[in-house]
C-alpha cells in the first residue's frame, strides 16, 4: 500500500514537473490518449479502417526517417521493405497457413535480409547517388514479381490472406498499441548512443570515421533495423487488406513516405508520424471532392513546404517553446526566466 | 529483329539522352534532384495534343508554342516555389515531388486519365537494311541529335555556357568571379525544362498520351544519370544510348520482356555502380563538408 502510494506521488511529481511544464510533451501524451480512446467516440467502421492504415503508415515513416533522417542516406526506395513484407507474409499465409502472428515477425526478418542485400553494395554509394539508386529496387523486384505470376499473382497480386483480427475492433487495438510501441522503440533508439552516432555519420562521415567510429557497422545495422520496422508494417498491411500486390512496390509509396516525413520534419520521428496522422486523414476528408482530391494533397503540402520549409511539427515546436541559452533545457515560449536554471530566456535583448 | 531493336534503341536513347542533360545540368547547377523534370515532359507532350487536336493548329507551330509556353510555367513555378527554399534540400525534394504529382493531377482534370494519341508530323516510312523506319522516328532522332549539338555549343562555347559549367563545378569561386549565382541557376532551369518539353513534343507522335506518362521515363533518366555519373554531359549521352539499348534488347528478345525491361535497365546500372561507384564518366570530387 506504501508502495503504491509512493508510485502515485513519484508520477504526480513527474507529471507535474516534468510533463506539464512543456507543451509538445503535453501534445505527445494528449496524442497517445487520442489513439488509445478513440474507438470510445467513433463507432464507425470506415473511421476506424483509415485510423489503421494512418497507423500502418505512421510505422511505415518513422522507419524510414530513422534511416534516411538519421543517417541521410536518403533512401527513394523504402517501398522494397514494404513490398518484401506484404509480399513474405501472403506467401507464407497461403502457402504454409502461418497465422499472422508467426507471418509477420518472419516477414520483418525476411525485409531485414533484403536490407542487407540492398545496403551491402549501396554503401558504396553516396548522397544523390545512393537516393537514385535505392529508387530502382523495388522496379526490379516489381519486375521479378510479374515475371513469376504463379507464384506472387502477377498484376492481381495475392488475396485472400487471413484477417488480422476476428473484427475491427481488435484491428485497431493490435495495430495502435503495436505502432505506438514500435515508434517509441525507434524514438527512444534515436536518443541512446546509436542515435548520436547516427547523427554524427550524417553530419560528416569522415570525421566519425577518424572518431574511430565503424560507420559502415552502423549504417548496415540502421539499414536492417529500419528494413524491420518497415517489413513489419508492410505485414501489418498485408494482413489487414488481406492483399498483397505490386501496389505495395510502386514508387509513388517510395514517394509518399518521402513527402510524409519531410512535411513532418526530418530527424525527429515523431515528425513524419505526425504528419501520417495529419495527412492521410486529410485525404480521406477530400474524397467528397474525388477528382480534386490528389490535387488539394499536392497543393497543401507545396504551400507549407512554401513557409515551414523545416516541416511542420519542428516549426510549431519551435513557435511554442524556446531554449535557454544556457543549459540548453526547453522551455514554454512565455516564461521569463528557465525552469531549470533560472538563466533570464531573452538575453539578446 | 536485328534492325527493329537497333531502331527503337536510338529512338528511346535520344529521348533519355534528351531528358537526362536536362536533369543532369539542373542537378549540376543547382543541386536540386527534380523530380518533376518528367512531368514537364508530359506538359509538353500534351501542349502538342492541345494543339493539334483541340485547336486544330499546324503540328510545328503547336510544337514551337507548347515548348515556349511548358518552358514559361516551368520558369514561374521554379521561382515562386522552388527558389524561396532552396537552402533546405529536403524540402526541395518533396516541393518537386508534389509538384510532379499536382502537375499529372492537373492534366487528369483537363485531359481526363485517357489513353489519346497524335498523328505523326510526317506519314510513309521507307526501308533500311530490310527494317520499316517511319519518316516520323527519323525526324525525331534528326532534331533530337540537332539539339544536342546546339546544347553543346552553348555550353562549351558562349559565356553563358561557361558560367553554367563554372557554377556546377564551385558555386562559392563562381559568385567570387562575379557570375550571378541565381540568374545562372535561372537560366539553367530555363534550359533544362525547355529540354524536358521538347523531348516531349518530339516523342509525342511515336507514343500514347497518358497522364502518368511521367513515371517510367523519370526512373529510367534517373538510372542514366547516375549511370553516366551525376553532372557529366557525354556520360549521361552515352548512358542514355546503354539504357535505350538494353531495354529494347530485352523487350524484343525474351519472352513477356515488356515486364522485365526496367528491371533488366535497372540492374546493369546497378552492375555498372558496383564496379565504378561514381558512374561510368564521374568525377569524384571531394566530399564538401
Amino acid at each position: 500500500m506504501l508502495l503504491l502510494r509512493y508510485y502515485l506521488r513519484k508520477f504526480y511529481v513527474i507529471l507535474k514537473n516534468e510533463i506539464i511544464v512543456l507543451p509538445s510533451r503535453i501534445a505527445v501524451c494528449l496524442f497517445f490518449l487520442f489513439v488509445l480512446t478513440l474507438p470510445l467516440f467513433v463507432k464507425d467502421l470506415y473511421i476506424l479502417r483509415i485510423f489503421v492504415l494512418t497507423s500502418i503508415f505512421a510505422i511505415f515513416a518513422a522507419s524510414w526517417d530513422l534511416l534516411s533522417g538519421f543517417t541521410g542516406q536518403i533512401n527513394f526506395g523504402h517501398a522494397l521493405f514494404f513490398g518484401v513484407g506484404a509480399y513474405t507474409v501472403a506467401l507464407l499465409n497461403l502457402k504454409l497457413h502461418l497465422p499472422p502472428i508467426l507471418g509477420i515477425p518472419l516477414a520483418a526478418i525476411a525485409s531485414v535480409l533484403v536490407g542487407l542485400i540492398v545496403g551491402i553494395p549501396c554503401l558504396r554509394l553516396k548522397g544523390t547517388y545512393l537516393a537514385l539508386a535505392t529508387l530502382s529496387f523495388p522496379i526490379i523486384l516489381m519486375g521479378i514479381v510479374f515475371l513469376v505470376p504463379s507464384y506472387t499473382g502477377g498484376e492481381l497480386g495475392l488475396s485472400g490472406l487471413r484477417p488480422l483480427t476476428p473484427s475491427r475492433l481488435l484491428d485497431y487495438y493490435v495495430v495502435s498499441v503495436l505502432m505506438l510501441s514500435f515508434v517509441s522503440l525507434m524514438w527512444k533508439l534515436t536518443d541512446s548512443n546509436l542515435g548520436i552516432i547516427l547523427h554524427a555519420i550524417r553530419e560528416d562521415e569522415v570525421a566519425a570515421r577518424a572518431a574511430g567510429i565503424n560507420t559502415t557497422k552502423y549504417k548496415l545495422l540502421v539499414f536492417s533495423i529500419s528494413g524491420f520496422f518497415a517489413g513489419l508494417s508492410g505485414g501489418l498491411y498485408a494482413h489487414f487488406m488481406r492483399i498483397a500486390g505490386p501496389s505495395t512496390l510502386e514508387v509513388s509509396l517510395s514517394f509518399s513516405v518521402v513527402i510524409w516525413s519531410v512535411f513532418g520534419g526530418m530527424v525527429t520521428i515523431y515528425g513524419p508520424v505526425g504528419a501520417v496522422f495529419i495527412l492521410f486523414p486529410l485525404l480521406e476528408l477530400f474524397r467528397f471532392w474525388p477528382e480534386y482530391r490528389t490535387l488539394i494533397f499536392a497543393v497543401v503540402v507545396l504551400l507549407t513546404l512554401l513557409y515551414m520549409p523545416e516541416g511542420l511539427l519542428p516549426w510549431l515546436r519551435d513557435k511554442i517553446e524556446t531554449e535557454c541559452p544556457r543549459c540548453k533545457k526547453r522551455n514554454f515560449y512565455k516564461r521569463n526566466t528557465c525552469r531549470v536554471c533560472m538563466a533570464p530566456l531573452e538575453l539578446q535583448q | 529483329m536485328l534492325q527493329d531493336i537497333v531502331i527503337t534503341a536510338i529512338i528511346n536513347g535520344s529521348i533519355y539522352a534528351l531528358l537526362a542533360i536536362g536533369f543532369s545540368l539542373i542537378f549540376g547547377v543547382a543541386r536540386i534532384i527534380n523530380i518533376a523534370h518528367t512531368a514537364f515532359f508530359m506538359v509538353g507532350a500534351y501542349g502538342i495534343y492541345l494543339g493539334t487536336q483541340i485547336l486544330s493548329l499546324s503540328p510545328v507551330v503547336s510544337m514551337v508554342g507548347s515548348t515556349v509556353l511548358v518552358t514559361l510555367l516551368g520558369l514561374f513555378l521554379y521561382k515562386f516555389l522552388i527558389d524561396p527554399i532552396r537552402e533546405h534540400e529536403a524540402a526541395v525534394l518533396i516541393a518537386t515531388i508534389a509538384l510532379a504529382i499536382s502537375i499529372q493531377e492537373a492534366m487528369v482534370l483537363l485531359f481526363f486519365a485517357n489513353y489519346v494519341s497524335v498523328p505523326s508530323l510526317l506519314e510513309g516510312f521507307f526501308t533500311l537494311f530490310g527494317a520499316k523506319v517511319f519518316y516520323q522516328q527519323l525526324i525525331t532522332f534528326l532534331t533530337v541529335l540537332g539539339v544536342l549539338i546546339a546544347l553543346w555549343l552553348l555550353l562549351m562555347k558562349t559565356k553563358l555556357g561557361i558560367a553554367i559549367r563554372c557554377t556546377a563545378q564551385d558555386k562559392e569561386v563562381a559568385n567570387l568571379m562575379g557570375i550571378n549565382e541565381s540568374r545562372v541557376a535561372m537560366y539553367t532551369t530555363l534550359i533544362s525544362v525547355g529540354l524536358a518539353s521538347f523531348a516531349g513534343a518530339v516523342v509525342v507522335p511515336l507514343t500514347t498520351l497518358h497522364p502518368y506518362m511521367w513515371m517510367h521515363p523519370l526512373v529510367m533518366m534517373m538510372a542514366v544519370v547516375v549511370l553516366g555519373g551525376l553532372g557529366s554531359l557525354k556520360g549521361s549521352f552515352i548512358g542514355a544510348y546503354i539504357m535505350g539499348f538494353a531495354e529494347s534488347l530485352v523487350v524484343f528478345l525474351i519472352p513477356k520482356g515488356s515486364f522485365l525491361k526496367s528491371a533488366v535497365a535497372l540492374s546493369i546500372m546497378i552492375v555498372i555502380l558496383l564496379i565504378r561507384p561514381e558512374g561510368l564518366f564521374g568525377v569524384k570530387f571531394e566530399e564538401e563538408r
